[in-house]
């Protein structure tokens, strides 16, 4: 045979691979596979530094020196539904994942739910918003980590409203997620005797000059432009808001908004927003100490409630396998996010909280207000706290969600 | 008030005018689009890469080497014409020959690795860009609250458009250019350098993408996946404009930009597809483009 070069590469590259896998037959291997958007408009509020957070979970579990054999793979569905289904497909039928976890984007959430169930495989998501995940589209093998389109409109529609905002303009991202956190915040506004006047929704994703549907807002006579819709979008329409002088006749409701955003807007535009989130780096010396851990390895993007999230989850789900053994936490996904349900939840990033039986981690909800340039006192020292809302008030009632198997 | 179709009159009016905003950054686009189409045949798909360049070297020139917006206007372009070059005089010329679909397939290939470098390095969320304090603030027009920035960036990109179609239909360098299209090795003949003639063509559509970057950097978030969002429409512009037609482009660009913000009015929903559903009618009735030569 000839040597090419390409030939001399192969066999180099497979001579290592049995010295970079030793044989670790003593525990069965957990596999925890991230979904999420890495190249689009999520990718800073999920991405790459989910993968970094869960990482470090397993650092702080300790999994090495427990005897545990625990792999992260990652990969990006680039929002996409169709995609998302046939990795998560590839993934349980292929390479043995047992966990699918973050999975940002509502429409993309829903698509892959069906199939964790199907599969029997655990579900927890972090990253998508819609609260039908834990209602009409409800799942015993899943689990919604951090927030949820009703604790959103709850906690910063609710806050607008008592404020003296009650009439409200929507301009909606049309799909799922949009229409959902549309559907939450008018209950709501209608339930406090404020009224809808009317909304945009714009086609998602591609979207980029708002300018038409704020002239239209600003037309309509509402106190309250409210923003449902996420990442660069949430950040392109109010850059142009304040551009319109929206932001002087109206009040704008950013329904959801993360830290990465306010960092991307520049606290001259951000700075007075009431935005909502369940983790802020700088609430407390657990969530700082947290922070500093992952820091060094995500310096440009300091994580926001979804990066914690997956931290969070990842701790959670570890403690979990740990209770019940790999082998029998690998067999049955339902009976492990029981489990799951059955031990509180208590970790540096959320404290303590329980999970519901439809699946709804109940932590508690911050109203922020984004600082001024002048408040600001070092890097992403962006948010002041005003209410926070504790788990057990800041979700829909269980009632209310109708999730079908618990009824059953 | 006057009511037309059901919108009151006012409304109506905003809406034209935001619609001419808009189009002026799809005529910039299309123009160079047209420009490089016409002179290299090459269909450039890097091109919302190298607008999303333009916006990111006024961004980094003000954080880097603290250069405001109004000289980054000159600047900007001028270093991504240069970048453009570069890959023009590398790459892209070495395909002259070869099928149409190269050319695309490799520009595609370029966007695809610039956006990349780009989202490694600023991620995706965007950068903060602030519009200059002489153009803040806004002028009350009456039927609309008309933003000093946006007017401006009319203004530019008529200036720009204007001046650009002149150039290539009214001076002896535009009638040089055309003729080295029509026929390279006669041209040549002459004694014109036609190699280095297509490259400062490819240089100067691609700085015209990159003026139109800077332009938008105030008013979108200046991130990686700028250009994507609008290289789609674009290029529908320029097919339904006449593929190669500068006038076309221009008019065209504006023209949809009118359409796109109606449709923003009266169904929202439909705003991301009317410019396609136009492109497939004029198709049918006009398979070269509104302003297209015959073959």
């Amino acid at each position: 045979m000839k040597l090419t070069r390409r030939s001399a590469l192969t066999t180099a590259a497979a001579a290592t691979v049995p010295l970079i896998r030793p044989a670790r037959a003593q525990a069965a291997a957990i596999k925890i596979g991230i979904l999420n958007d890495q190249s689009g408009p999520y990718t800073n509020t999920g991405g790459i530094t989910s993968v970094i957070c869960a990482k470090q979970a397993l650092e702080d579990f300790g999994v090495s020196t427990k005897g545990m054999n625990v792999e992260i793979v990652a990969a990006d569905h680039q929002n996409k539904p169709d995609l998302a289904v046939s990795i998560t497909r590839q993934w349980f039928d292929r390479d043995g994942v047992d966990v699918l976890m973050d999975v940002p984007t509502s429409s993309v959430a829903l698509a892959v739910q069906s199939v964790c169930r199907e599969k029997n495989k655990v579900y927890l998501n972090v990253g998508a918003a819609s609260s039908a995940l834990t209602g009409a589209q409800c799942s015993p093998n899943f689990i919604h980590w951090v927030y949820d389109t009703y604790m959103l409109s709850k906690s910063t529609g609710g806050a607008m409203v008592k404020a003296g905002g009650d009439s409200w303009y929507f301009l909606t991202a049309d799909y799922a997620f949009g229409k959902q956190l549309q559907d939450d915040t008018s209950t709501l506004i209608k339930a406090a005797g404020g009224k809808v006047l009317g909304s945009a929704p714009y086609p998602f994703p591609g979207t980029t000059d708002f300018s038409s549907f704020l002239v239209q807002a600003q037309s309509s006579g509402a106190k309250v432009l409210g923003l449902a819709n996420a990442g660069g979008d949430t950040v392109n329409s109010i850059k142009q808001a304040h551009e319109f002088g929206l932001n002087n006749s109206m009040k704008l409701a950013a329904l959801l908004m993360f830290i990465t955003d306010v960092h991307a807007l520049g606290l001259d535009t951000a700075g007075g927003l009431n935005l909502t989130e369940s983790f802020y780096w700088d609430l407390n010396d657990k969530t700082r100490a947290f922070t500093n851990r992952v820091k060094p390895k995500t310096p440009n993007n300091w994580p926001n409630m979804i990066h914690a999230g997956c931290y969070s989850a990842t701790l959670h789900y570890l403690k979990t396998v740990a209770d019940m053994g790999a082998a029998e936490a690998k067999k049955d996904g339902v009976a492990t996010v029981n489990r799951m349900k059955a031990i509180p939840v208590e970790d540096d990033c959320f404290g303590k909280s329980t999970i519901r039986a439809d699946g709804r981690n109940m932590v508690p909800a911050y109203l922020f207000e984004v600082k001024t340039p002048a408040e600001s006192k070092g890097p992403w020292d962006y948010y002041k706290l005003k209410v926070t809302t504790p788990g057990d008030e800041a979700y829909r009632p269980l009632a209310d969600g109708h999730c079908a198997f618990i009824k059953a | 008030m006057i009511m037309i179709f059901g919108i009151p009159g006012p409304l109506l009016f905003g809406q034209l005018l935001l619609g001419l905003i808009n189009g002026a950054f799809y005529a910039m686009l299309s123009l160079g689009l047209a420009v490089i189409f016409g002179m290299l045949n090459i269909i450039n798909f890097a091109h919302g890469a190298l607008f999303m360049m333009g916006a990111f070297a006024s961004w980094m020139l003000l954080n880097y080497v603290g250069i405001g917006y109004f000289p980054a206007l000159i600047l900007a372009p001028l270093l991504v014409g240069i970048f453009g070059i570069i890959l023009e005089k590398t790459v892209i010329s070495r395909l002259y020959k070869l099928d149409h679909l190269y050319g695309l397939l490799l520009t595609f290939g370029l966007s695809l690795v610039i956006e990349g470098l780009f989202r490694n390095a600023y991620g995706s969320s965007g950068m903060p860009y602030r519009i200059p304090n002489i153009l803040q603030g806004a002028t009350n027009l009456g039927f609309m609250y008309m933003p000093n920035y946006r007017g401006w960036v009319v203004l530019a990109a008529l200036v720009v458009c204007l001046s650009t179609w002149a150039i290539i239909e009214k001076t002896p360098l535009g009638a040089t250019l055309r003729a080295a299209t029509e026929n390279a090795p006669l041209v040549q003949a002459f004694g014109v350098d036609v190699p280095r003639l297509i490259t400062l063509t490819y240089g100067g559509g691609v700085a015209l993408a990159a003026f139109a970057g800077v332009l938008a950097a105030p008013i979108y978030s200046v991130n990686p996946n700028m250009g994507t969002n609008f290289i789609n429409t674009v290029f529908a512009v320029v097919v339904i404009g006449g593929m190669g037609s500068i006038m076309g482009s221009i008019l065209t660009g504006f023209g949809l930009g009118v359409v796109e913000g109606l449709t923003k009015v009266f169904y929202p929903q439909a705003s991301a597809t009317v410019v396609f559903v136009v492109m497939v009618i004029v198709l049918l009735v006009r398979p070269r483009g509104l302003f297209g030569k015959a073959a």
